[in-house]
């Protein structure tokens, strides 16, 4: 059983505003819309995490049915204002994590969500990082992060700089250019080449990078890795009890991904 | 104002493993023991049901928060330092605990080569064998006389191994047997006994079997669930305070234990030369206090150690410039000189590296101590060789792929799910020397929340530090060429020190010795000039040794547990200082 039986209506909204990003973003113009990407979206088999959602969930209060459906709902902007910082945002993060025969890419993932939602919390505020003054960020290359900028401004800014550069090489949004021109761009942030303020390119750059890879991987309970896609194309079961009974084994164990929400008994 | 508070016996500053021991051990002597930590308070269900990748290795959930204070670092005397401002960066412990919860249970004791490092490598090599710009110091107590305590601290903590058979014959058996052997340790101690090395299972504090500890605590067997380094256990299977000395102090009516009580300052009498307590902010309220006590003990961790004392203007601060004092000379630790080897891409072969325990591993020491012989090599020590399988998150898997290819993108996509599960890593775990230009004092320009200046690390490579990383490498090299790996990716051995406090083995400042000339404390961790202040932890390591320290660290607090009793006895200095070979 698919996705779509499953959650009718809600569902169906879900694709098509993932269509629309894919439109826009380019990716479509790789001919992926009709094959693997539909399939990657909606042909998903749920986790056993699931196994509490109630069959007959639909209708507009099916959100109530799971995790799952409940995020795919109610996905929405937190951090980013500008809709188009965030056209951009996930129109690079699906460089860094493209659509694939393997499987999804980081949009349909939920990357881009993901990423807004960190960026709302402690972390993206440096919660947990020495603050004070005086700031010199360019003084060291082995000092880690040196920057006065906390990483939801870095964000913000190196996504604006990326339309910017976008705009005046190529007259054009960043998010409606063709794959390899955007990857060109991302590379020039990537190796430096391109002035950013109060950071390094390549500081935001692997910001970027890093924190993609984490919506793709990281539990789906932070809103990234849907539906644990992630972790199928990986192969990694999630977190158990242990492993006690299986570690000596001679054989690679690929086993249904489980959740930590499942982990976790169901929550309250 | 502070608040003044009725006088104990002993205040312990930190609840790791030192601060811990001490308080288990004198509270069990019947003496009114305060313990005050900094952090939280934590207890096993903290850790039960969050076994999630994310938080805690990638945003470093159990770590110090970092935005009361850090630590300044610089490469050079005449460099202005910056402050560590990210957890990725500088990873402390926290709470009751600290880092000895989250860390993985990798248990050597050091060699008694080690201990006598100095007087050794001269009988051996000769003096000239030791650089220049080397402080090669002895610890000022030798292996036969840590035995005792290693072997206390190991039948606390409940560790799981087998004897290796390079190691001194031990006095007693490890208290249970070793973790389960898996294919991919499996791999490395056939490769290594064909090369004619001596393969053993890594001592894990993670425990093979269900234990209960001679002070009657109850530890289960470890499940090998992975979530296990940078955590803390949610079954009672790790060797950690928690499971072990906190609620054996805890059990004893004259111990106290407060949580959020921020240690500032020790209070020190000039007159007397006595240490009278401690000052410290209770960070739930603000509230300041003062805590007098007979004893002192400082067990906070390498930096907070050094900190307080500097702080307190307690001890004679070291000068690179002179060469003079001894407060935060040989400052050392492993930093990116330690660890460094190869991986190995396998083609044909995926291993379940998603399961694992901390200390779950294989190695060598063949290439440890003096165990090979130096005389054509350009260094000092050596280090165990250890392939470990901690059990890997999604995140961290995805990083494993050919080095030459690209880190995103399409290719990464494809060649990261390929190779997710087929990369394994070999590591030489060597020692870290102290050098003259190397030490810990006070920043000049950045403070902690409160305005007090923040620590200051000034830390580069000494003349041995590549030569022995380089070597290192070569001899993982060889192993992994063995092991039959597609692919080996080799480390490049650093130029220098990149300022990454990432693996907790930072140690000295407060080193011990037989001379104060150049030792702060004596080998019971008691201080040459304040007797009632006993400074226990890494920041008593001359140098560090080859391996791990937390074996050490522990039995060293068990040996400053026996001082403070005898103290307490007697008021005096326990040590006869004499002196030793100056570096
Ligand atoms: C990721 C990681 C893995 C590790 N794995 C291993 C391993 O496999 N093998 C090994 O041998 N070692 C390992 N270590 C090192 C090990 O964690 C330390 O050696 C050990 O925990 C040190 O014990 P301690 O009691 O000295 O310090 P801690 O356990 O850190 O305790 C110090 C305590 O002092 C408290 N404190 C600090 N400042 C103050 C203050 N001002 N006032 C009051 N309290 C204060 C802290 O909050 C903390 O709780 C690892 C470290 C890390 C970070
Ligand atoms: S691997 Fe073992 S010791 Fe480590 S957290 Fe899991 S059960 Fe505990």
């Amino acid at each position: 059983m698919d996705n779509n039986e499953r959650k009718g209506k809600e569902h169906k909204e879900k694709t098509f505003s993932r269509r629309d990003f894919l439109k826009t973003s380019g990716v479509a113009a790789g001919g992926i819309v009709g094959g693997s990407l539909l399939g990657g979206l909606v042909g998903m088999e749920h986790g056993s995490n699931n196994a509490q959602q109630p069959e007959s969930a639909t209708g507009s209060d099916g959100a109530e049915g799971g995790q799952t459906a409940q995020a795919e709902t109610y996905d929405a902007r937190t951090f980013f204002s500008r809709s188009e910082d965030f056209e951009t945002l996930a129109a690079a993060t699906e460089r860094i994590y493209p659509e694939d025969d393997n499987g999804p890419g980081a949009i349909a993932l939920g990357v881009p969500y993901f990423i807004d939602k960190q960026l709302y919390g402690f972390w993206g505020a440096n919660g947990t990082d020495y603050k004070m003054g005086p700031f010199r960020p360019m003084a060291s290359d082995t000092h880690g992060r040196q920057e006065k900028l906390n990483r939801g401004d870095m964000f913000l800014l190196g996504i604006r700089r990326l339309q910017e550069v976008s705009q005046e090489e190529h007259d054009e949004a960043f998010h409606n250019l063709d794959e390899e021109t955007q990857d060109e761009l991302l590379k020039m942030f990537e190796s430096g080449d391109v002035e950013v303020p109060g950071m390094r390119a390549e500081a935001f750059f692997s910001l970027l990078r890093n924190t993609t890879i984490e919506g793709v991987y990281a539990d789906p309970a932070y809103g990234g890795n849907k539906d644990m896609q992630g972790w199928k194309m990986i192969e990694y079961p999630g977190p158990r009890m242990g492993w006690t009974n299986d570690i000596q084994s001679e054989e690679f164990q690929s086993l249904e991904p489980e959740s930590l929400r499942s982990y976790q008994g169901g929550g309250v | 104002m502070a608040e003044e508070l009725e006088k104990v016996d002993v205040v312990v500053v930190g609840m790791g493993w030192a601060g811990g021991i001490i308080a288990a051990e004198l509270a069990k002597a019947g003496r009114s023991v305060v313990g005050l930590e900094k952090g939280s308070s934590k207890k096993r269900s903290d850790f039960i049901g969050v076994k999630d990748e994310l938080r805690f290795d990638n945003r470093y959930h159990i770590m110090q928060n970092l935005s009361g204070d850090t630590v300044t670092s610089r490469n050079e005397v005449d460099d202005t330092a910056l402050p560590i401002r990210t957890t990725k960066d500088m990873q402390l412990g926290t709470d009751i605990g600290g880092a000895s919860l989250h860390w993985a249970g990798a248990t050597y004791r050091y060699w008694p080569y080690e201990f006598e490092i100095r007087s050794q490598t001269i009988d051996r090599y000769g003096e000239d064998k030791i650089p220049d710009d080397m402080n090669l110091q002895d610890w000022g107590i030798s292996y036969e006389e840590m035995e005792p305590y290693y072997e206390k601290w190991e039948y606390t903590a409940g560790i799981s191994g087998e004897q290796d058979p390079l190691a001194p014959e031990r006095n007693r058996p490890w208290p249970n047997p070793p973790l389960m052997e898996t294919p991919s340790l499996k791999l490395f101690k056939d490769a290594t006994a064909n090369l004619g090395l001596h393969p053993f299972q890594v001592a894990a504090g993670n425990l093979s079997q269900n234990y209960e500890n001679p002070d009657g605590e109850q530890l289960n067997a470890c499940m090998y669930c992975s979530f296990c380094t940078r955590a803390g256990c949610d079954f009672a299977a790790k060797s950690d305070p928690l499971a072990t000395v906190v609620p054996t102090a805890l059990k004893q009516d004259s111990f106290e234990l407060r949580t959020r009580a921020n240690v500032r300052r020790v209070l020190y009498d000039e007159e007397t030369q006595k240490a009278t307590g401690v000052m410290y902010v209770d960070e739930t309220t603000g509230e300041e206090y003062e805590q007098p006590a007979d004893v002192v003990v400082l067990a906070a961790f390498a930096f907070t150690n050094n900190r307080l004392l500097m702080l307190s203007d307690i001890g004679e601060q070291y000068d690179p410039e002179t060469r003079e004092g001894t407060l935060g000379r040989n400052f050392n630790g492993q930093y990116n000189s330690a660890f460094n080897g190869t991986q190995g891409l396998f083609e044909n072969e995926r291993f379940n590296l998603y399961m694992g325990a901390g200390a779950l591993g294989a190695a060598v020491t063949d290439y440890a101590a003096d165990n090979f012989d130096h005389t054509d090599l350009d260094f000092i020590g050596g280090g165990a060789i250890e392939l470990r399988q901690y059990g890997f998150g999604a995140i961290s898997s995805s990083n494993n792929r050919p080095s030459d290819t690209p880190s995103w993108g399409k290719q990464y996509k494809a060649d990261s799910l390929h190779y997710a599960y087929r990369a394994l890593r070999i590591w030489y775990t060597n020692i870290a020397m102290s050098y003259w230009h190397n030490y810990l004092d006070l920043d000049p320009t950045y403070v902690d929340e409160y305005g007090d200046p923040l620590l200051r690390a000034t830390y580069k490579f000494g003349s041995q530090e590549r030569a022995i990383a380089q070597f290192g490498v070569e001899k993982c090299h060889e192993i992994m060429e063995e092991m039959g790996a597609d692919i080996i990716q080799d480390d490049e051995v650093p130029e220098e020190f990149n300022h990454v406090y990432s693996g907790g083995h930072y140690t000295g400042g407060v080193v011990m010795g037989e001379d104060p000339e150049t030792s702060v404390v004596n080998n019971y961790l008691q201080m040459w000039d304040v007797d009632n202040l006993f400074v226990v932890g890494g920041s008593a390591f001359p140098q560090f040794g080859g391996h791990h320290p937390t074996p050490t660290i522990g039995a060293l607090s068990y040996r400053a547990a026996e001082g403070i009793e005898e103290f307490l006895e007697n008021g005096e200095q326990l040590a006869t200082a004499k002196g030793t070979l100056r570096a």
